[in-house]
């Protein structure tokens, strides 16, 4: 399988997540799109961690070349989590203050 | 076309076609099935790349625990009704033509870089099986490991925080 292929497909779920951030005007919305933007990133990195591997293992036999790049995608995974969290947290707090989640009302950072 | 192939094109097809329903689609409890759709078409993804472990991390943690997150809070917000004003056309418009110029340009940057065409990547190998990703998870990486629960437990405490009421 080509790395072309991969590579394609990451770009174009990036960029529907970011026309996504530009058009939608709903925050949970956005913040969905943030989540396909990383989900993205982290195709495009274990489909380079198989690359890599096919690359090492034609010298040897018994690498381990592409397990760290795995791991990194462990590791948005677990940010991201803490992110969705948080993120959560906010737009709960801005419906509780102006009963919309429309980010056309949050031009300004005080009410 | 082999069974491989095939799976791809599906996969991809599933993916494609799923985030352009989550962005377009009015209701937001749309959205969160059709982002779940495509986190699924992403773990096929990895299941066909053989890195089973992330396959399972990616249903576990994003289409089982965030999306549940974001759907328990549009039902606590009654947001399952379309109140999201449609005031400017035109910057829709300019949107959807800014991603398109970046998918533009990052996919014309690819097509035209050098010795990227004959890579291939190989679907088979160990190297995303759970003995090799455990074994380096817990001896070179053990420390962001012990660090990233701090982090979860910091978001924890934030969100607490920051959900609790005013008054």
């Amino acid at each position: 399988m080509p790395i072309n292929y991969y590579i394609i497909l990451a770009i174009a779920l990036f960029s529907i997540g970011v026309a996504g951030v530009l058009t939608r005007r709903n925050a949970i919305i956005i913040f969905m799109c943030i989540e396909l933007m990383l989900n993205a990133v982290n195709l495009l990195l274990v489909a380079f961690s198989k690359m890599h591997y096919g690359v090492a293992v034609t010298g040897i036999p018994e690498t381990t070349a592409g397990v760290e790049a795995q791991l990194f995608v462990f590791f948005i995974m677990v940010v991201a989590a803490a992110e969705v969290s948080v993120g959560l947290a906010i737009i709960v707090m801005m419906y509780r203050n102006i009963h919309s989640v429309d980010v056309n009302f949050l031009n300004r950072l005080k009410h | 076309m082999n069974i491989t192939e095939i799976l791809f094109w599906f996969l991809t097809a599933l993916a494609l076609g799923g985030s352009l329903m989550m962005v377009f689609s009015k209701n937001p409890v749309y959205s969160v099935l059709w982002l779940i759709v495509v986190f699924f078409a992403i773990s096929g993804h990895y299941i066909l790349l053989n890195a089973q472990f992330l396959a399972i991390v990616n249903i576990i943690v994003y289409a089982g625990a965030i999306m549940v997150l974001f759907l328990f809070v549009i039902m606590l917000m009654n947001l399952n009704a379309d109140n999201e004003p449609q005031k400017n056309k035109w910057l829709k418009i300019a949107g959807v033509i800014a991603g398109g110029c970046l998918m533009l340009v990052l996919v014309s940057a690819i097509l035209r870089t050098e010795g990227l065409k004959e890579q291939t990547l190989s679907l088979s190998g160990s190297t995303g099986l759970i003995k090799q990703l455990g074994k380096t998870l817990f001896t070179d990486y053990v420390l962001p490991f012990e660090i990233s629960s701090v982090l979860f437990l910091s978001a924890m405490v934030g969100a607490v925080v920051i959900g609790k009421k005013e008054d």
